[in-house]
Protein backbone atom coordinates (compact mmCIF):
# COMPACT_ATOMS: atom_id res chain seq x y z
CA UNK A 1 0.00 0.00 0.00
CA UNK A 2 1.35 3.39 -0.98
CA UNK A 3 -0.85 6.28 0.16
CA UNK A 4 -0.64 9.81 1.52
CA UNK A 5 -1.37 8.75 5.06
CA UNK A 6 -0.28 9.28 8.67
CA UNK A 7 -1.92 6.91 11.12
CA UNK A 8 -4.55 4.78 9.33
CA UNK A 9 -6.87 5.30 12.31
CA UNK A 10 -6.68 9.09 11.82
CA UNK A 11 -7.35 8.98 8.07
CA UNK A 12 -10.89 10.38 8.34
CA UNK A 13 -9.95 13.21 10.73
CA UNK A 14 -6.96 14.16 8.63
CA UNK A 15 -9.12 14.24 5.50
CA UNK A 16 -11.74 16.46 7.15
CA UNK A 17 -9.04 18.84 8.41
CA UNK A 18 -7.80 19.34 4.87
CA UNK A 19 -11.29 19.66 3.40
CA UNK A 20 -12.41 22.29 5.90
CA UNK A 21 -9.13 24.18 5.52
CA UNK A 22 -9.66 24.40 1.78
CA UNK A 23 -13.33 25.46 2.00
CA UNK A 24 -13.49 27.66 5.08
CA UNK A 25 -16.18 29.87 3.58
CA UNK A 26 -18.53 26.89 3.29
CA UNK A 27 -17.66 24.37 5.99
CA UNK A 28 -17.17 23.98 9.71
CA UNK A 29 -16.04 20.80 11.55
CA UNK A 30 -17.53 20.10 14.96
CA UNK A 31 -14.82 17.70 16.12
CA UNK A 32 -16.54 16.92 19.44
CA UNK A 33 -19.61 15.52 17.75
CA UNK A 34 -17.83 14.59 14.50
CA UNK A 35 -20.27 16.57 12.39
CA UNK A 36 -19.41 18.54 9.28
CA UNK A 37 -21.76 21.48 8.91
CA UNK A 38 -22.66 24.49 6.87
CA UNK A 39 -20.80 27.55 8.14
CA UNK A 40 -23.36 30.12 7.04
CA UNK A 41 -26.90 29.78 8.33
CA UNK A 42 -29.55 29.96 5.61
CA UNK A 43 -31.13 33.43 5.27
CA UNK A 44 -34.44 32.09 6.62
CA UNK A 45 -35.43 28.94 8.59
CA UNK A 46 -35.67 26.03 6.18
CA UNK A 47 -36.04 22.26 6.28
CA UNK A 48 -32.69 20.73 7.22
CA UNK A 49 -30.96 17.98 5.25
CA UNK A 50 -28.62 15.46 6.85
CA UNK A 51 -26.54 12.83 5.08
CA UNK A 52 -24.15 10.35 6.55
CA UNK A 53 -22.32 7.17 5.78
CA UNK A 54 -19.01 5.43 5.74
CA UNK A 55 -15.99 7.48 4.75
CA UNK A 56 -14.03 6.41 1.70
CA UNK A 57 -16.82 7.46 -0.70
CA UNK A 58 -15.76 11.10 -0.93
CA UNK A 59 -16.94 13.62 -1.84
CA UNK A 60 -20.11 11.91 -0.55
CA UNK A 61 -21.36 13.25 1.87
CA UNK A 62 -18.87 15.75 3.26
CA UNK A 63 -18.30 17.46 -0.08
CA UNK A 64 -22.01 18.11 -0.49
CA UNK A 65 -22.51 20.23 2.62
CA UNK A 66 -23.39 23.82 1.77
CA UNK A 67 -25.92 26.06 0.06
CA UNK A 68 -28.49 24.07 -1.91
CA UNK A 69 -27.57 20.63 -0.58
CA UNK A 70 -26.84 19.30 2.93
CA UNK A 71 -26.89 21.26 6.17
CA UNK A 72 -24.82 18.68 8.02
CA UNK A 73 -23.04 15.40 7.34
CA UNK A 74 -21.97 12.64 9.71
CA UNK A 75 -18.90 10.86 8.31
CA UNK A 76 -18.26 7.39 9.74
CA UNK A 77 -15.01 5.49 9.73
CA UNK A 78 -13.83 4.06 6.40
CA UNK A 79 -16.73 2.07 4.88
CA UNK A 80 -18.46 2.07 8.28
CA UNK A 81 -21.62 4.01 9.00
CA UNK A 82 -21.56 6.86 11.50
CA UNK A 83 -22.66 6.15 15.06
CA UNK A 84 -26.10 7.30 16.33
CA UNK A 85 -24.62 10.11 18.46
CA UNK A 86 -23.12 11.72 15.36
CA UNK A 87 -26.40 11.51 13.48
CA UNK A 88 -28.28 13.00 16.45
CA UNK A 89 -25.80 15.89 16.67
CA UNK A 90 -25.98 16.52 12.91
CA UNK A 91 -29.78 16.57 13.09
CA UNK A 92 -29.75 19.11 15.93
CA UNK A 93 -27.39 21.28 13.89
CA UNK A 94 -29.56 21.04 10.77
CA UNK A 95 -32.79 21.75 12.59
CA UNK A 96 -34.16 25.26 12.17
CA UNK A 97 -37.58 24.39 13.57
CA UNK A 98 -39.04 23.17 10.27
CA UNK A 99 -37.93 19.56 10.49
CA UNK A 100 -35.03 17.53 9.16
CA UNK A 101 -34.77 15.00 6.34
CA UNK A 102 -32.34 12.09 6.78
CA UNK A 103 -30.92 10.86 3.49
CA UNK A 104 -29.84 7.26 4.04
CA UNK A 105 -28.19 4.90 1.58
CA UNK A 106 -29.54 1.37 1.79
CA UNK A 107 -26.64 -0.30 3.55
CA UNK A 108 -27.40 -2.41 6.62
CA UNK A 109 -25.17 -0.51 9.06
CA UNK A 110 -26.36 2.87 7.85
CA UNK A 111 -30.04 1.93 8.10
CA UNK A 112 -29.51 0.51 11.61
CA UNK A 113 -27.56 3.48 12.96
CA UNK A 114 -29.96 6.05 11.49
CA UNK A 115 -32.73 3.90 13.00
CA UNK A 116 -31.12 4.06 16.44
CA UNK A 117 -30.61 7.83 16.04
CA UNK A 118 -34.29 8.24 15.25
CA UNK A 119 -35.19 6.33 18.41
CA UNK A 120 -33.14 8.86 20.37
CA UNK A 121 -34.52 11.87 18.43
CA UNK A 122 -38.05 10.71 19.19
CA UNK A 123 -37.57 12.30 22.62
CA UNK A 124 -36.59 15.68 21.19
CA UNK A 125 -38.74 18.36 19.67
CA UNK A 126 -37.44 17.80 16.14
CA UNK A 127 -39.58 16.51 13.31
CA UNK A 128 -37.53 13.89 11.44
CA UNK A 129 -38.34 12.20 8.15
CA UNK A 130 -36.17 9.77 6.22
CA UNK A 131 -35.62 8.48 2.73
CA UNK A 132 -33.63 5.35 1.91
CA UNK A 133 -31.87 5.57 -1.44
CA UNK A 134 -31.82 2.20 -3.25
CA UNK A 135 -30.94 2.77 -6.89
CA UNK A 136 -28.57 -0.16 -7.50
CA UNK A 137 -30.19 -2.15 -10.31
CA UNK A 138 -27.50 -4.87 -10.16
CA UNK A 139 -29.37 -6.45 -7.29
CA UNK A 140 -32.66 -8.20 -8.01
CA UNK A 141 -35.51 -7.13 -5.77
CA UNK A 142 -36.14 -10.70 -4.55
CA UNK A 143 -35.82 -10.44 -0.77
CA UNK A 144 -32.78 -12.75 -0.73
CA UNK A 145 -30.32 -9.93 0.00
CA UNK A 146 -30.11 -6.78 2.10
CA UNK A 147 -31.79 -5.07 -0.86
CA UNK A 148 -30.68 -2.61 -3.51
CA UNK A 149 -27.82 -0.41 -2.33
CA UNK A 150 -27.87 3.35 -2.40
CA UNK A 151 -25.32 4.57 -4.94
CA UNK A 152 -25.12 7.52 -7.36
CA UNK A 153 -28.74 8.58 -6.95
CA UNK A 154 -27.75 9.79 -3.48
CA UNK A 155 -26.07 12.82 -5.07
CA UNK A 156 -29.17 13.54 -7.13
CA UNK A 157 -31.46 13.21 -4.09
CA UNK A 158 -29.25 15.52 -2.04
CA UNK A 159 -29.04 18.11 -4.82
CA UNK A 160 -32.71 18.10 -5.77
CA UNK A 161 -34.18 17.82 -2.25
CA UNK A 162 -31.61 20.42 -1.17
CA UNK A 163 -32.89 22.87 -3.78
CA UNK A 164 -36.48 22.20 -2.71
CA UNK A 165 -35.58 22.94 0.91
CA UNK A 166 -33.72 26.08 -0.14
CA UNK A 167 -36.93 27.29 -1.85
CA UNK A 168 -38.66 27.13 1.53
CA UNK A 169 -40.81 24.08 0.93
CA UNK A 170 -42.26 22.12 3.86
CA UNK A 171 -40.72 18.87 5.16
CA UNK A 172 -43.49 16.76 3.59
CA UNK A 173 -42.84 18.39 0.19
CA UNK A 174 -39.06 17.97 0.42
CA UNK A 175 -39.62 14.34 1.42
CA UNK A 176 -41.95 13.81 -1.55
CA UNK A 177 -39.48 15.22 -4.05
CA UNK A 178 -36.66 13.08 -2.59
CA UNK A 179 -38.86 10.00 -2.95
CA UNK A 180 -39.71 10.99 -6.50
CA UNK A 181 -35.99 11.09 -7.38
CA UNK A 182 -35.43 7.67 -5.79
CA UNK A 183 -38.38 6.19 -7.67
CA UNK A 184 -37.16 7.50 -11.00
CA UNK A 185 -33.46 6.60 -10.87
CA UNK A 186 -31.25 3.56 -11.35
CA UNK A 187 -27.51 2.86 -11.20
CA UNK A 188 -25.15 0.18 -12.45
CA UNK A 189 -21.43 0.04 -11.62
CA UNK A 190 -18.47 -1.77 -13.14
CA UNK A 191 -15.23 -2.34 -11.22
CA UNK A 192 -11.81 -2.66 -12.84
CA UNK A 193 -9.84 -3.22 -9.64
CA UNK A 194 -10.31 -3.72 -5.92
CA UNK A 195 -9.57 -0.91 -3.46
CA UNK A 196 -7.20 -0.74 -0.49
CA UNK A 197 -8.71 0.39 2.83
CA UNK A 198 -5.99 2.20 4.85
CA UNK A 199 -6.45 0.08 8.00
CA UNK A 200 -6.18 -3.12 6.00
CA UNK A 201 -3.15 -2.12 3.99
CA UNK A 202 -3.84 -4.50 1.11
CA UNK A 203 -6.55 -4.83 -1.53
CA UNK A 204 -9.85 -6.38 -0.45
CA UNK A 205 -9.60 -8.91 -3.28
CA UNK A 206 -7.69 -9.57 -6.49
CA UNK A 207 -9.22 -9.01 -9.90
CA UNK A 208 -7.43 -10.51 -12.90
CA UNK A 209 -6.05 -8.05 -15.46
CA UNK A 210 -8.32 -9.64 -18.07
CA UNK A 211 -11.55 -9.37 -16.03
CA UNK A 212 -14.05 -6.75 -14.93
CA UNK A 213 -16.42 -6.92 -11.99
CA UNK A 214 -20.10 -6.21 -12.72
CA UNK A 215 -22.44 -4.72 -10.14
CA UNK A 216 -20.03 -3.44 -7.50
CA UNK A 217 -21.08 -1.26 -4.58
CA UNK A 218 -19.09 1.51 -2.88
CA UNK A 219 -17.26 -0.21 -0.07
CA UNK A 220 -14.87 -2.57 -1.78
CA UNK A 221 -17.11 -5.61 -1.76
CA UNK A 222 -16.94 -7.77 -4.90
CA UNK A 223 -19.60 -7.35 -7.57
CA UNK A 224 -22.27 -9.66 -8.87
CA UNK A 225 -20.12 -11.43 -11.46
CA UNK A 226 -16.76 -11.30 -13.16
CA UNK A 227 -16.66 -11.29 -16.92
CA UNK A 228 -13.89 -10.76 -19.47
CA UNK A 229 -12.88 -7.14 -19.97
CA UNK A 230 -14.45 -5.48 -23.02
CA UNK A 231 -13.94 -2.17 -24.83
CA UNK A 232 -15.63 1.03 -23.64
CA UNK A 233 -18.39 0.92 -26.25
CA UNK A 234 -19.41 -2.60 -25.27
CA UNK A 235 -19.21 -1.81 -21.56
CA UNK A 236 -21.35 1.31 -22.07
CA UNK A 237 -24.01 -0.70 -23.93
CA UNK A 238 -24.05 -3.26 -21.14
CA UNK A 239 -24.36 -0.58 -18.42
CA UNK A 240 -27.12 1.33 -20.23
CA UNK A 241 -28.99 -1.89 -20.88
CA UNK A 242 -28.84 -2.85 -17.19
CA UNK A 243 -30.22 0.50 -15.99
CA UNK A 244 -32.75 1.33 -18.68
CA UNK A 245 -34.22 -2.20 -18.78
CA UNK A 246 -34.94 -1.78 -15.10
CA UNK A 247 -35.97 1.88 -15.10
CA UNK A 248 -38.05 1.68 -18.28
CA UNK A 249 -38.19 5.43 -19.00
CA UNK A 250 -40.73 6.71 -21.49
CA UNK A 251 -39.46 6.81 -25.07
CA UNK A 252 -37.90 10.17 -25.83
CA UNK A 253 -38.07 11.06 -22.14
CA UNK A 254 -35.56 13.47 -20.65
CA UNK A 255 -32.77 11.78 -18.71
CA UNK A 256 -30.17 13.12 -16.37
CA UNK A 257 -27.01 11.03 -16.63
CA UNK A 258 -24.45 10.85 -13.83
CA UNK A 259 -21.20 9.16 -14.82
CA UNK A 260 -19.44 8.50 -11.57
CA UNK A 261 -15.84 7.40 -11.11
CA UNK A 262 -14.94 5.04 -8.25
CA UNK A 263 -11.79 6.96 -7.32
CA UNK A 264 -8.94 5.66 -9.47
CA UNK A 265 -10.31 6.14 -12.96
CA UNK A 266 -9.10 9.35 -14.61
CA UNK A 267 -11.38 11.98 -16.15
CA UNK A 268 -10.01 11.00 -19.53
CA UNK A 269 -11.65 7.59 -19.24
CA UNK A 270 -14.77 8.88 -17.48
CA UNK A 271 -15.56 11.36 -20.26
CA UNK A 272 -14.67 8.78 -22.88
CA UNK A 273 -17.15 6.43 -21.23
CA UNK A 274 -19.72 9.25 -20.82
CA UNK A 275 -19.71 9.80 -24.58
CA UNK A 276 -20.34 6.12 -25.18
CA UNK A 277 -23.01 5.94 -22.47
CA UNK A 278 -24.92 8.92 -23.86
CA UNK A 279 -24.76 7.43 -27.37
CA UNK A 280 -25.93 4.05 -26.10
CA UNK A 281 -28.84 5.64 -24.21
CA UNK A 282 -29.86 7.71 -27.22
CA UNK A 283 -29.68 4.61 -29.41
CA UNK A 284 -32.40 3.22 -27.14
CA UNK A 285 -34.64 6.22 -27.75
CA UNK A 286 -33.75 8.19 -24.62
CA UNK A 287 -32.73 11.84 -24.63
CA UNK A 288 -29.89 12.77 -22.25
CA UNK A 289 -30.48 16.44 -21.45
CA UNK A 290 -28.38 16.83 -18.30
CA UNK A 291 -25.00 15.30 -17.52
CA UNK A 292 -22.66 15.24 -14.56
CA UNK A 293 -19.30 13.49 -14.99
CA UNK A 294 -16.64 13.01 -12.32
CA UNK A 295 -15.83 11.34 -9.02
CA UNK A 296 -18.87 11.82 -6.76
CA UNK A 297 -19.60 8.58 -4.90
CA UNK A 298 -16.28 6.79 -4.83
CA UNK A 299 -14.81 3.71 -3.25
CA UNK A 300 -11.34 4.87 -2.11
CA UNK A 301 -8.86 3.99 -4.86
CA UNK A 302 -10.99 1.54 -6.77
CA UNK A 303 -10.87 1.76 -10.56
CA UNK A 304 -14.23 1.64 -12.26
CA UNK A 305 -17.32 3.69 -13.02
CA UNK A 306 -21.04 3.75 -12.48
CA UNK A 307 -23.84 5.26 -14.50
CA UNK A 308 -26.98 6.65 -12.91
CA UNK A 309 -30.00 7.70 -14.94
CA UNK A 310 -32.79 9.85 -13.55
CA UNK A 311 -35.97 10.32 -15.54
CA UNK A 312 -36.57 14.06 -15.38
CA UNK A 313 -39.73 16.10 -15.40
CA UNK A 314 -39.96 19.90 -15.33
CA UNK A 315 -39.93 20.08 -11.52
CA UNK A 316 -36.83 17.89 -11.19
CA UNK A 317 -35.08 19.72 -14.01
CA UNK A 318 -35.68 23.12 -12.37
CA UNK A 319 -34.49 21.89 -8.98
CA UNK A 320 -31.40 20.29 -10.54
CA UNK A 321 -30.54 23.56 -12.33
CA UNK A 322 -31.01 25.64 -9.16
CA UNK A 323 -27.85 27.16 -7.64
CA UNK A 324 -25.60 25.08 -5.43
CA UNK A 325 -22.43 25.94 -3.54
CA UNK A 326 -20.61 23.06 -1.87
CA UNK A 327 -17.01 21.89 -1.88
CA UNK A 328 -17.66 19.34 -4.62
CA UNK A 329 -20.59 20.73 -6.59
CA UNK A 330 -21.04 24.34 -7.49
CA UNK A 331 -23.00 26.27 -10.08
CA UNK A 332 -25.29 29.24 -10.49
CA UNK A 333 -23.98 31.13 -7.49
CA UNK B 1 -30.44 -25.05 39.49
CA UNK B 2 -27.56 -23.89 41.64
CA UNK B 3 -28.18 -20.68 43.48
CA UNK B 4 -24.72 -20.08 44.90
CA UNK B 5 -23.34 -18.71 41.63
CA UNK B 6 -25.02 -15.31 41.50
CA UNK B 7 -22.94 -12.97 39.38
CA UNK B 8 -21.79 -9.52 40.45
CA UNK B 9 -20.74 -6.51 38.46
CA UNK B 10 -17.10 -7.57 39.05
CA UNK B 11 -17.81 -10.88 37.29
CA UNK B 12 -19.29 -9.02 34.32
CA UNK B 13 -16.24 -6.76 34.17
CA UNK B 14 -14.00 -9.83 34.05
CA UNK B 15 -16.08 -11.15 31.15
CA UNK B 16 -16.00 -7.92 29.16
CA UNK B 17 -12.26 -7.41 29.70
CA UNK B 18 -11.57 -10.97 28.54
CA UNK B 19 -13.77 -10.50 25.47
CA UNK B 20 -12.09 -7.19 24.63
CA UNK B 21 -8.68 -8.87 24.85
CA UNK B 22 -9.80 -11.67 22.54
CA UNK B 23 -11.12 -9.22 19.96
CA UNK B 24 -7.99 -7.09 20.05
CA UNK B 25 -5.77 -10.14 19.61
CA UNK B 26 -7.83 -11.63 16.80
CA UNK B 27 -9.18 -8.62 14.93
CA UNK B 28 -7.10 -9.27 11.82
CA UNK B 29 -8.58 -12.75 11.50
CA UNK B 30 -12.10 -11.28 11.81
CA UNK B 31 -11.39 -8.73 9.08
CA UNK B 32 -9.90 -11.37 6.81
CA UNK B 33 -13.05 -13.48 7.20
CA UNK B 34 -15.09 -10.38 6.38
CA UNK B 35 -13.01 -9.85 3.22
CA UNK B 36 -14.33 -13.16 1.86
CA UNK B 37 -17.70 -11.63 1.04
CA UNK B 38 -18.11 -8.41 3.00
CA UNK B 39 -16.03 -5.26 3.27
CA UNK B 40 -13.22 -6.51 5.48
CA UNK B 41 -13.88 -4.26 8.46
CA UNK B 42 -15.57 -6.36 11.16
CA UNK B 43 -12.29 -6.88 13.02
CA UNK B 44 -11.05 -3.31 12.79
CA UNK B 45 -14.47 -1.96 13.85
CA UNK B 46 -14.67 -4.24 16.86
CA UNK B 47 -11.04 -3.58 17.72
CA UNK B 48 -11.70 0.17 17.71
CA UNK B 49 -14.66 -0.28 20.05
CA UNK B 50 -12.86 -2.62 22.43
CA UNK B 51 -9.76 -0.40 22.60
CA UNK B 52 -12.00 2.56 23.42
CA UNK B 53 -13.74 0.44 26.05
CA UNK B 54 -10.42 -0.58 27.65
CA UNK B 55 -9.33 3.06 27.75
CA UNK B 56 -12.47 3.84 29.73
CA UNK B 57 -11.70 1.27 32.46
CA UNK B 58 -10.45 3.90 34.96
CA UNK B 59 -13.81 5.68 34.67
CA UNK B 60 -15.89 2.60 35.43
CA UNK B 61 -18.14 3.27 38.36
CA UNK B 62 -17.43 0.71 41.09
CA UNK B 63 -20.85 1.36 42.60
CA UNK B 64 -22.75 0.66 39.41
CA UNK B 65 -25.18 -2.25 39.42
CA UNK B 66 -24.69 -5.08 36.91
CA UNK B 67 -27.49 -3.54 34.82
CA UNK B 68 -25.91 -0.08 34.82
CA UNK B 69 -22.57 -1.61 33.88
CA UNK B 70 -24.09 -3.51 30.94
CA UNK B 71 -25.83 -0.34 29.76
CA UNK B 72 -22.54 1.58 29.88
CA UNK B 73 -20.84 -1.12 27.83
CA UNK B 74 -23.68 -1.02 25.31
CA UNK B 75 -23.60 2.77 24.97
CA UNK B 76 -19.85 2.70 24.64
CA UNK B 77 -20.00 0.19 21.80
CA UNK B 78 -22.83 1.99 20.00
CA UNK B 79 -20.89 5.25 20.13
CA UNK B 80 -17.48 3.93 19.08
CA UNK B 81 -17.90 0.98 16.72
CA UNK B 82 -20.32 2.19 14.03
CA UNK B 83 -21.59 0.01 11.20
CA UNK B 84 -23.91 -2.91 11.79
CA UNK B 85 -21.59 -4.48 14.37
CA UNK B 86 -21.87 -1.34 16.53
CA UNK B 87 -25.66 -1.31 16.37
CA UNK B 88 -25.95 -5.07 16.94
CA UNK B 89 -23.39 -5.43 19.74
CA UNK B 90 -24.83 -2.30 21.32
CA UNK B 91 -28.25 -3.91 21.15
CA UNK B 92 -26.91 -7.10 22.81
CA UNK B 93 -25.67 -5.24 25.89
CA UNK B 94 -28.51 -2.70 26.09
CA UNK B 95 -31.12 -5.46 25.95
CA UNK B 96 -29.21 -7.47 28.58
CA UNK B 97 -29.15 -4.36 30.77
CA UNK B 98 -32.88 -3.91 30.34
CA UNK B 99 -33.55 -7.56 31.25
CA UNK B 100 -31.32 -7.41 34.32
CA UNK B 101 -32.87 -4.16 35.52
CA UNK B 102 -31.78 -2.95 38.95
CA UNK B 103 -30.94 -6.41 40.33
CA UNK B 104 -27.91 -6.24 42.67
CA UNK B 105 -26.65 -9.63 41.45
CA UNK B 106 -27.56 -11.88 38.53
CA UNK B 107 -28.86 -15.39 39.12
CA UNK B 108 -28.22 -18.03 36.41
CA UNK B 109 -31.88 -17.80 35.44
CA UNK B 110 -31.69 -14.04 35.07
CA UNK B 111 -28.50 -14.35 33.02
CA UNK B 112 -30.26 -16.75 30.70
CA UNK B 113 -33.21 -14.32 30.40
CA UNK B 114 -30.78 -11.52 29.63
CA UNK B 115 -29.11 -13.53 26.87
CA UNK B 116 -32.53 -14.40 25.49
CA UNK B 117 -33.45 -10.71 25.41
CA UNK B 118 -30.14 -9.98 23.64
CA UNK B 119 -30.87 -12.58 20.95
CA UNK B 120 -34.37 -11.19 20.52
CA UNK B 121 -32.89 -7.69 20.16
CA UNK B 122 -30.42 -8.79 17.49
CA UNK B 123 -33.20 -10.50 15.58
CA UNK B 124 -35.34 -7.33 15.68
CA UNK B 125 -32.62 -4.76 14.99
CA UNK B 126 -31.04 -6.77 12.18
CA UNK B 127 -34.36 -8.24 10.95
CA UNK B 128 -32.60 -11.63 10.91
CA UNK B 129 -33.63 -15.20 11.53
CA UNK B 130 -31.57 -18.37 11.85
CA UNK B 131 -30.05 -19.43 8.56
CA UNK B 132 -29.40 -15.88 7.27
CA UNK B 133 -25.66 -16.38 7.93
CA UNK B 134 -25.19 -13.72 10.60
CA UNK B 135 -24.09 -13.47 14.22
CA UNK B 136 -27.59 -14.66 15.12
CA UNK B 137 -26.68 -18.17 13.93
CA UNK B 138 -24.15 -18.42 16.76
CA UNK B 139 -26.17 -16.46 19.30
CA UNK B 140 -29.55 -18.20 19.00
CA UNK B 141 -28.39 -21.82 19.57
CA UNK B 142 -26.12 -20.77 22.44
CA UNK B 143 -29.02 -19.06 24.19
CA UNK B 144 -31.28 -22.08 23.61
CA UNK B 145 -28.58 -24.37 25.04
CA UNK B 146 -27.97 -22.15 28.06
CA UNK B 147 -31.66 -22.17 28.85
CA UNK B 148 -32.03 -25.93 28.36
CA UNK B 149 -28.99 -26.82 30.47
CA UNK B 150 -30.14 -24.62 33.34
CA UNK B 151 -33.56 -26.24 33.14
CA UNK B 152 -31.82 -29.61 33.51
CA UNK B 153 -30.33 -28.15 36.70
CA UNK B 154 -26.78 -28.16 35.39
CA UNK B 155 -24.35 -25.76 37.05
CA UNK B 156 -23.89 -22.32 35.50
CA UNK B 157 -20.35 -23.28 34.58
CA UNK B 158 -21.50 -26.41 32.77
CA UNK B 159 -24.41 -24.57 31.11
CA UNK B 160 -22.20 -21.74 29.83
CA UNK B 161 -19.59 -24.20 28.55
CA UNK B 162 -22.29 -26.06 26.61
CA UNK B 163 -23.65 -22.72 25.36
CA UNK B 164 -20.17 -21.77 24.09
CA UNK B 165 -19.86 -25.10 22.31
CA UNK B 166 -23.29 -24.53 20.75
CA UNK B 167 -22.22 -21.04 19.65
CA UNK B 168 -19.13 -22.50 18.02
CA UNK B 169 -21.18 -25.16 16.24
CA UNK B 170 -23.56 -22.40 15.07
CA UNK B 171 -20.56 -20.37 13.94
CA UNK B 172 -19.16 -23.28 11.93
CA UNK B 173 -22.56 -24.02 10.40
CA UNK B 174 -22.61 -20.56 8.81
CA UNK B 175 -19.96 -21.80 6.40
CA UNK B 176 -22.53 -23.76 4.41
CA UNK B 177 -25.06 -20.93 4.36
CA UNK B 178 -25.76 -18.28 1.76
CA UNK B 179 -25.87 -14.79 3.30
CA UNK B 180 -29.24 -13.03 3.13
CA UNK B 181 -28.43 -9.98 5.26
CA UNK B 182 -25.73 -7.34 5.29
CA UNK B 183 -23.12 -6.65 2.64
CA UNK B 184 -22.23 -10.36 2.35
CA UNK B 185 -25.70 -11.00 0.94
CA UNK B 186 -24.60 -9.33 -2.30
CA UNK B 187 -22.07 -12.12 -2.81
CA UNK B 188 -24.99 -14.60 -2.88
CA UNK B 189 -23.67 -18.13 -3.68
CA UNK B 190 -20.11 -16.85 -3.35
CA UNK B 191 -20.73 -16.20 0.34
CA UNK B 192 -20.95 -19.98 0.80
CA UNK B 193 -17.79 -21.69 2.04
CA UNK B 194 -16.83 -18.94 4.48
CA UNK B 195 -17.69 -18.59 8.14
CA UNK B 196 -19.56 -15.40 9.06
CA UNK B 197 -17.26 -13.03 10.98
CA UNK B 198 -20.10 -11.82 13.23
CA UNK B 199 -20.79 -15.43 14.22
CA UNK B 200 -17.08 -15.80 15.04
CA UNK B 201 -17.02 -12.79 17.34
CA UNK B 202 -20.27 -13.85 19.05
CA UNK B 203 -18.84 -17.33 19.65
CA UNK B 204 -15.86 -15.56 21.25
CA UNK B 205 -18.24 -13.57 23.44
CA UNK B 206 -19.96 -16.71 24.74
CA UNK B 207 -16.72 -18.70 25.13
CA UNK B 208 -15.38 -15.76 27.08
CA UNK B 209 -18.47 -15.84 29.32
CA UNK B 210 -17.93 -19.57 29.94
CA UNK B 211 -14.33 -18.88 30.89
CA UNK B 212 -15.00 -15.96 33.24
CA UNK B 213 -18.53 -16.19 34.62
CA UNK B 214 -18.40 -19.46 36.49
Amino acid sequence: MKKFLNEPSAAVDDYVTGLVGAHREILEWDCTNRVLQRREDPPFPKVGLVGGGGSGCEPTHTGFVGYGMLDAAAPGQIFTSPVPNQIVAATRRANAGRGVLHIIKNFTGEVMNFGMAQEILYFEDIQVAQVVVNDDVSIPDDGETAGRRGLGATVLVEKIAGAAAEEGRELSEVLAVAQKVIGRSGTFAVGLSSCTPPARGKPVYELAETDMDLGIGISGEPGRERVPMANAREIARLMVNEVLSDLMPKDGGDLLMLVNGMGATPHHELYLLAGELAAAAEARGACVTRQLVGNFVTSLDQAGAAVTFLELDQELKDLWDAPVQTAALRWGR
Amino acid sequence: MTTDTNLTRIDLERWILDFADQIIQQHLILSDLDAASGDADHGSNMERGMSALLKSVPDWDGAATPGEFLKDVGMHIVSSVGGSSGALYGTIFLRMARAVGGAPTISPGLLSDAFEAAAQGVSERGKVKQGDKTMFDALAPSVQTLKAKLKEEKSLSEALTSAATAAEAGRDATSDMVARKGKSSYARENSRGFIDPGAVSVAMLIRSAARTLA
